[in-house]
């Protein structure tokens, strides 16, 4: 019971360290006042201003344009590679898996400067070569995740399902598709936390005027106190939450049937 | 016929990888390998040896050991009175460590700079009960608590993955022929959950190993990591080569730290966060 | 559930892509500007798209030795620069720098002669620059901590009462001119023994040091979460407008006196909008609004004749003949001086 009980409170404990700094800056994005540590009020100005800031809109639609193409991209081009690297031979799977680990094991720093140099020379930094940086380091995430659910699937099923005269699409389709989509997800889930949480790659590979939320705020950070950055917290974190809530919600419900 | 169609499926990513990750790393290689006339030389992978780059390099490793063995110490409990609660979703374990991942990496670093500043929150507390002010922030210790704060996840998630996975049958057997608690710890539990803590710790410690922003942001200028001084070569001091150079001294590291990982990781089967 | 999750994730893509391409296509014509941080009112930027109908790429860096490396690096060219005497010496020098024609810029006229004849140090033949803002670096202190009469000298920097509550300059030249003129040397020193004495000075006082900054000092002194710091001036001013016990101080052993100014870089594409921009921000209207936003000393006389008293006589933001007289302004360094000055900033650091 003793024991129970210092879980509990152990748990509380980390639990109020992940979330303690984010509470912060909820509390702070409604305090009427500059300060940080008088309270000055209730107000909502923040969230007007917020929405009134260009650099902060740019930045919050530019996230979403890069995160959003480079996971869906990353999501298709990540899936057919996983398709083909699980029926390739041994060697070329293991030499393709090695390249794949590249992106995910090396220091953030690493790639991006390694990318910039290879952008410097052919062409101009931009929105274009950002977008070429996360979708590189996307798609790992993507075949790792669909990977061992392809390695899952009954490959008996699939062979019937042919012999029995259904095209390699539509057997695909019917049998593997749907064992592989939760992996599909997840790797895109994957890729799009990572491309919303990287600011190393984008810092090295952007242009002039091509601001992610992470470089702006890199920028912004150093420039004073600007409450609006706090009702951006605020906003950022309940798109978060209710994002993965209702993916939560559902995922779970769906376990309940299968079950 | 249809085998081989399949492996045309990566195709795509084949020209991906050959574009985007090999040839990068080969104009990495090619830099660090010249000078400015682009003649070869060793000289700006040998600068690791300048003391102030051998100084920093080593202030790296002090504090992605320190804040590797940090994360350790904290998230196996947490997996394991995770664990214990034999929750229904899994997924909600991992969703309550991924939603702070969703917030900018910035922001959560604003948010320590407001608590632990010499007039913020902690200080003004601090003040109130009549303690003495202390400085918290802009030291060397910020930092390793900044990248324990970023990286704490990903040491929780792999080592609950793992733990999760362990059939419970097989505990409940060992308890039946009179196995103690701290022999099925030390005898099932920790052997299994072994593959999570290595994978927990190259997610933790790379990044650690080779950050530059958390250094900036909460060492006031004063910690001056490797990353940092590779970042000053290529930001400010516009010197490619040198910069290039001690990347790939840093890329060596970070393999030597995989491949003695991996040399100990039996099951060779990584753990995905998700 | 998810699938639905995954088919709104997909709209919400199609949907950014749209707005992506709402956004780029205003009418082709873009000007691409890199200038210091917090350097410019935003709302004179957006007020310049409106009336020309140009696109403005801003980008802003944070020391000049950065500034060079993103210009140099080639990967993004810039129409319009802008940033301080030696490092616009530095690269007239190496023939980067583009005449601007004057003609094209009426407003021109509201820069101060005197200020165009200081800028002499670095544009002997005045064609390539347009003086944008100038002043000094000093020491902003927190009056009820620190007594004016200590800050007559820059060794209070030294002082351990101050200890963890001293702000340095996150940038090598402004760091080390306060120890080199401490030592009574120029602050255009590249003898080496000077400069390692400069060095050893500023390691026995990184104890002390809160941390070194730049464009965060101003906000850092108004919180009161420091008692001293090195600023320019009008990072002074700035957090002086912040908070009430805030005095700015140029020490007597001299310090650093900085004229800013823009100039048009070889990579510019479009040199005509180039400098529709530099008239405009000569123009007295926007040069009032930057100079409400930026608060340094402006060399614009529009601007300056049109200012109430008390903030021309504030010797934080205009210095007076004396102080001006007692600085120095930065002369460009050879490569072997820049390469050890970046060394010895690297030794600071890793102390």
């Amino acid at each position: 019971m003793v024991k129970k009980i210092s879980g509990r409170i152990y748990l509380t404990i980390i639990f109020l360290f992940l979330y303690l700094p984010i509470l912060v800056l909820i509390v702070l994005s409604f305090n009427n006042s500059k300060s940080r540590v008088i309270w000055g009020g209730f107000t909502g100005k923040w969230y007007v201003s917020m929405f009134q800031n260009e650099t902060i809109m740019e930045a919050f639609i530019t996230t979403l344009q890069i995160t959003l193409t480079a996971s869906v991209l990353a999501t298709i081009i990540g899936t057919l590679a996983a398709i083909g690297i699980q029926a390739m031979r041994r060697r070329g799977k293991a030499i393709l898996l090695g390249a794949t680990n590249i992106p995910l094991l090396n220091a953030d720093i690493v790639t991006g400067i390694s990318m910039m140099l290879l952008f410097v020379r052919f062409t101009k930094l931009g929105f274009s070569t950002v977008l070429i940086a996360h979708l590189t380091f996307d798609i790992p995430y993507v075949i790792l995740n669909v990977l061992p659910k392809l390695n899952q699937t009954s490959k008996s099923a699939y062979e019937a399902a042919l012999d029995l005269g259904a095209t390699p699409l539509y057997a695909f389709y019917k049998i593997v598709w749907p064992d592989i989509l939760p992996g599909v997800l997840s790797g895109f889930l994957m890729a799009v936390t990572m491309s919303l949480d990287d600011f190393s790659i984008t810092y090295f590979t952007k242009g002039a005027g091509v601001n992610t939320l992470s470089t702006m705020l890199y920028t912004e950070l150093r420039k004073g106190i600007k409450p609006e950055l706090y009702a951006l917290s605020t906003l950022l974190f309940g798109i978060a939450l209710v994002l993965l809530l209702v993916m939560n919600i559902g995922s779970s419900r769906k376990n309940e049937i299968n079950n | 016929m249809h085998r081989f169609k399949r492996q045309f499926l990566s195709g795509p990513y084949i020209i991906w990888v050959i574009g985007f990750v090999l040839l990068p790393i080969l104009m990495i290689l090619y830099y660090g390998i010249t000078d400015s006339s682009g003649s070869v030389t060793l000289e700006n992978i040998t600068a690791i040896a300048n003391p102030v780059h051998l100084k920093s390099l080593f202030l790296s490793l002090k504090m992605a050991l320190l804040c590797t063995v940090i994360c350790l110490i904290l998230s196996y409990p947490v997996a394991m009175i995770l664990n214990s609660l034999h929750l229904k979703h899994q997924s909600f374990v991992v969703f309550i460590f991924v939603l702070p991942m969703w917030m900018n990496c910035m922001l959560r670093v604003l948010a320590w700079q407001l608590l632990l500043s010499n007039n913020g929150i902690f200080n003004t507390i601090l003040d109130t009960i009549g303690l003495p002010k202390l400085q918290l922030l802009y030291t060397p210790s910020t930092v390793v608590f900044g990248m324990v704060y970023d990286f704490l996840p990903f040491m929780i998630l792999p080592i609950y993955n793992a733990m999760d996975r362990i059939r419970t049958d097989i505990i409940d057997a060992a308890r039946d022929l009179g196995a103690s608690q701290l022999q099925i710890f030390m005898k099932i539990i920790f052997p299994l959950t072994i593959s999570g803590v290595l994978s927990g710790i190259i997610m933790v410690f790379v990044p650690a190993l080779t950050s530059f922003v958390i250094s900036n942001l909460l060492g006031g200028g004063k910690v001056l990591l490797i990353g940092n001084v590779i970042e000053q070569e290529f930001m400010q001091n516009m010197d490619w080569n040198m910069g290039s150079g001690l990347s790939i001294v840093l890329m060596i590291f970070v393999i030597a730290s995989m491949a003695f990982m991996n040399s100990h990781n039996k099951d060779g089967e990584g753990t995905a966060v998700w | 559930m998810k699938n639905r999750l995954f088919f709104f994730s997909l709209l919400l893509f199609i949907l950014s892509v749209f707005m992506g391409c709402g956004n780029s296509t205003k009418n082709g014509e873009t000007l691409t500007i890199l200038n210091y941080g917090k350097y410019f009112d935003p709302e004179a930027l957006k007020l310049f798209e409106e009336e020309t109908g140009i696109q403005v790429d801003y980008e802003e860096y944070e020391s000049p030795e950065e500034m060079y490396t993103k210009y140099k690096a080639g990967s993004i060219d810039y129409d319009l620069l802008c940033t301080s005497d030696y490092m616009i010496q530095k690269l007239i020098g190496e023939g980067e720098v583009l005449e601007i024609n004057y003609d094209s810029i009426p407003n021109y006229q509201n820069i101060s002669q005197s200020i165009i004849d200081a800028s002499a140090a670095f544009d002997p033949t005045h064609c390539y620059t347009l003086p944008y803002f100038y002043g000094t670096v000093g020491i902003l202190y927190n009056t009820d901590e620190v007594n004016a009469k200590e800050t007559d000298t820059w060794n209070v920097l030294w002082d351990k009462k101050y200890g963890g509550k001293i702000i340095m300059e996150n940038s090598v030249r402004d760091c080390f001119l306060v120890p080199l003129k401490q030592l009574g040397y120029s602050l255009n020193s590249t003898d080496k023994t000077k400069l390692n004495e400069a060095l050893q000075m500023l390691t026995e006082q990184k104890p002390l040091v809160y941390a070194y900054f730049v464009d965060e000092t101003g906000d850092e002194m108004a919180a009161g979460n420091a008692a001293l710091s090195v600023v320019y001036s009008g990072e002074a001013a700035y957090a002086q407008s912040l908070a009430d016990n805030l005095a700015y101080s140029v020490p007597k052993e001299g310090s650093n006196l900085w004229i800013d100014s823009w100039f048009i870089p070889k990579t510019c594409k479009n040199q005509k909008n180039a400098e529709k921009f530099l008239d405009f921000l000569c123009r007295e209207d926007i040069a009032a609004m930057n100079f409400d936003y930026v608060y340094y000393a402006t060399p614009n006389t529009a601007v300056y004749d049109n200012l109430e008293d008390s903030v021309k006589n504030d010797t934080t933001i205009f210095p007076d003949q004396a102080t001006i007289d007692n600085c120095e302004v930065y002369i460009a360094l050879d490569e072997e001086s820049t390469n050890l000055y970046n060394q010895l900033w690297k030794e600071l650091k890793s102390n």
